[in-house]
């Protein structure tokens, strides 16, 4: 078996990479204190994959009364950013790409002094900000032939804190058929618990739509027998403004529940912002 | 921690169809068929393997087993000079004036040289296909289609062999949907060197395949005839002269008869007073002499005699040395005409038999082969430099050197990058396809690390190779020998 990875990337960044995590880490400050940063981060990661599988039946169950007692730092973090949503059908898995880059920002922080730092595991991205340090993110909407499709720009001001973006096409598995569904939140945890949620309700039944049981793609898929999506042809106008009008419902229950910040939708061209102001989002489409 | 490039031990069996991954903590179970949770290893009838390394070409010393059972890979054999990374697998960068994924330095007698490696988009890109045959495939502009769907067209014919035009962006993109991704996956398995069956409007069905013989209408073409009847009568006429009177070269398309042909008449041979059946063409030309089948020279004729309509006795003599062959050398036998001007067959002659070898010898293999082309003119080229006419001029002058996966290309003369090549010399599996659709082509450009600063290249993100491969997963391959390598001092 292999054990965790690290690597430097050009442009003085981190990689590490254990089993199905890949992260990218990059850290701006003091070359002192980012070299600190990206030995006690390094250290820290070798024991996340190992104790986050020690508690995998746990976390793979469907989330409900009463709250699951996990030991992992990372656990919890996945159960607590789930916990909100368990009304509708979730497992605290949702969340983990979110939770461990949450994890991994704390260890990259503890004891430093750094301007600007983010941790990015796999597309969800735990994010540290201070006064005039601002980071901006690009999105696209197809994982396979990346257009940049929007960026936001985010600031120490912002409570924004975490970016996580869900879609069928990506490497977890959907019950639903959006493009890309991203998300902000003050964690990259809650940001990817959110995003998964909002990416399964944009959808719409339509033949051009094909769905398989999730055990059938994946053997040891958390979501059992239910249908995911596996292929979707070109639909017509009105059924991708249909999905995106119930996504974007989702959303903005959310929204207004306070767990999100914006969410920006996007499926086979038409595009949807949920937002309090969307002066956060400039869409270069 | 260790080496990235760790290769699992061992794959234990749970059931006959589900396998337990232990390449990583996640313990995966992974069934026929699916990939585990990190996407990189995958259930392949049972075993566990790894999903679309980098593809790194080495020469010299063998390639080095990837996953080989119970061996992790060290990564120590490799050594710039001798080690090419190839687009394969390299993926490319959004957007596009982000350095390419890999920009890579190796050292040759003392002069740095760089490789900028990355994975092209190809919407503007389609495949030329040469099938070896004279049969008819179709007329030219005729629609070639796959599940109904056309994919390309017959395209001018070249000497022995049929030519197909398929793809483009037309058909890709211009059409509708299934159009389009009909084409593309036609694409992929042809530039992958797969086969796909064809139909051609008004026309045959053919099966073609990169480097085998084509299956026209559900008959395999094994190999090309030397030249038409006429065109074998033209090459070895003077090779006969003295040893043979009359030479007949049977054949589904011209038929040759030696000393009517203009090449007879030249070596003053006396006429032999044989007249073939079917349609004079010119002189010692004969259309259709046969029907097409499987007997001598793609006729449905087994005794060669049965073309002879007649044997003029005012012209003819007893003694007179005949030979007839078919247009492969395949069918060959020699004849004396007796004191009745009547074809006793006897055996060959050792000049005759000789010539008759070279007919043998000169028929090729029949092969389909395929050649992409497409335009790597575009945006791909700010991952390269800063300035991409540059880039353009730099291949231009032979200062870049462009591979595909380490196959080497002809570039176009003209504006843009558009090039041309062999599928056959590039590593298997080298194309991919997004849902665009469009192709995807590994392409790598090289050169001294001087030209790549003056060309305005990503000169600060240029590493050495050896870090290049500590970084990322990869499988190592042996060099393919025909190809140059393309790392010049």
């Amino acid at each position: 078996m292999s054990g965790a990875a690290r690597a430097m990337l050009p442009g003085n960044r981190l990689h590490l990479q254990h089993g199905p995590i890949d992260l990218v880490i990059e850290a701006w400050g003091q070359p002192q204190e980012v070299a600190l940063a990206y030995e006690q981060a390094s250290q820290r990661f070798e024991d996340i994959l190992p104790t986050l599988v020690s508690e995998f039946a746990l976390l793979r169950a469907p989330l409900g009364d009463p709250y699951p007692l996990a030991r992992g730092p990372v656990a919890r973090r996945m159960i607590s950013a789930c916990w909100p949503h368990r009304a509708v059908f979730i497992t605290p898995m949702a969340a983990v790409a979110g939770a461990v880059a949450d994890e991994m920002l704390a260890a990259l922080l503890a004891g430093r002094s750094l301007a600007k730092a983010y941790v990015n595991d796999g597309g969800d991205i735990a994010l540290h900000l201070s006064d005039g340090h601002p980071l901006q993110a690009g999105i696209a909407n197809d994982p396979q032939r990346p257009q940049l499709a929007a960026d936001v720009r985010i600031d120490a001001a912002s409570p924004v804190r975490g970016i996580a973006t869900s879609g069928w096409r990506g490497r977890s598995q959907s019950l639903g058929i959006a493009d890309a569904v991203t998300v902000l939140a003050r964690s990259a945890a809650a940001a990817d618990a959110a995003a998964t949620l909002v990416a399964n309700a944009v959808d719409v039944e339509h033949p051009s739509i094909r769905r398989l049981p999730a055990r059938d793609v994946k053997h040891d898929s958390d979501l059992g027998e239910r249908l995911v999506t596996v292929a979707v042809e070109e639909l017509p106008a009105q059924a991708i403004a249909s999905a995106l009008s119930s996504g974007s419902a989702a959303a903005a229950t959310m929204l207004d529940a306070g767990w999100i910040e914006a969410a920006y939708l996007s499926l086979q061209g038409q595009t949807r912002v949920v937002a309090r102001t969307t002066h956060e989002w400039r869409l270069s489409a | 921690m260790r080496d990235p490039e760790d290769a699992p031990e061992s794959a234990e069996p749970i059931t006959g169809e589900v396998i337990r991954c232990d390449a990583c903590p996640v313990l995966c179970r992974i069934r026929q068929g699916q990939s585990g949770a990190c996407d990189r290893y995958a259930n392949e009838d049972g075993k566990l393997v790894r999903l679309d390394p980098l593809l790194v070409l080495q020469r010299g010393s063998p390639a080095v087993p990837f996953l080989e059972a119970g061996k992790p890979w060290a990564g120590n054999l490799i050594s710039g000079a001798d080690t090419f990374i190839t687009g394969i697998g390299a993926t490319t960068t959004y957007p596009d004036y982000k350095p390419a994924p890999f920009i890579v330095s190796s050292k040759l007698g003392g002069v740095d040289v760089v490789t900028v490696v990355t994975e092209g988009i190809f919407s503007y890109c389609g495949l030329k296909v040469k099938i070896d045959t004279d049969r008819f495939l179709g007329p030219e502009l005729a629609a070639v289609r796959v599940d109904g769907e056309q994919i390309g067209h017959v395209t001018t014919a070249e000497y022995g062999s049929q030519m197909l035009s398929l793809g483009g962006v037309r058909h890709l993109t211009g059409g509708s949907k299934k159009e389009g991704n009909v084409t593309c996956d036609a694409m992929l398995r042809l530039a992958n060197k797969q086969a796909v069956e064809v139909k051609i409007d008004d026309g045959a069905s053919v099966v073609v395949q990169a480097g085998v013989a084509p299956v026209v209408n559900g008959e395999r073409e094994e190999r090309m005839r030397v030249g038409c009847g006429s065109a074998t009568i033209g090459i070895f006429a003077k090779q006969w002269h003295g040893h043979a009177d009359e030479v007949i070269v049977v054949d589904d398309h011209i038929t040759g008869v030696l000393t009517e042909h203009q090449a007879g008449r030249f070596l003053d041979m006396p006429a032999a007073g044989i007249r073939v059946r079917g349609r004079r063409s010119t002189p010692g030309r004969y259309f259709k002499v046969a029907d097409p089948g499987l007997g001598w020279g793609g006729t449905d004729i087994t005794d060669p005699l049965s073309i002879i309509e007649k044997i003029d006795p005012r012209k003819a003599w007893p003694g007179m040395r005949l030979l007839m062959v078919s247009t492969t050398g395949e069918d060959a036998e020699w004849f004396v005409l007796d004191e009745n001007l009547v074809p006793v067959k006897q055996s060959m002659p050792g000049p005759i038999r000789t010539v008759v070898d070279r007919i043998v010898e000169n028929c090729e293999p029949a092969l389909c082969t395929v050649l992409f082309m497409g335009g790597a003119g575009g945006s791909l080229r700010a991952g390269v430099t800063e300035n991409p006419v540059r880039l353009t001029r730099s291949v231009k002058d032979l200062i870049t050197r462009v591979t595909c996966g380490g196959a080497p290309v002809y570039v176009w003369p003209g504006g843009g990058i558009t090039l041309m090549v062999d599928v056959l010399r590039m590593p298997d599996r080298s194309f991919g396809y997004v849902p665009t659709p469009a192709l995807v082509l590994p392409i790598e450009f090289t050169m001294t690390l001087d030209a790549y600063a003056e060309m305005g290249g990503h000169v600060d993100r240029v590493v050495p190779i050896a870090q290049a491969l500590r970084h990322s997963r990869f499988k190592a391959e042996a060099w393919r020998g025909e190809n140059a390598w393309p790392v010049q001092e």
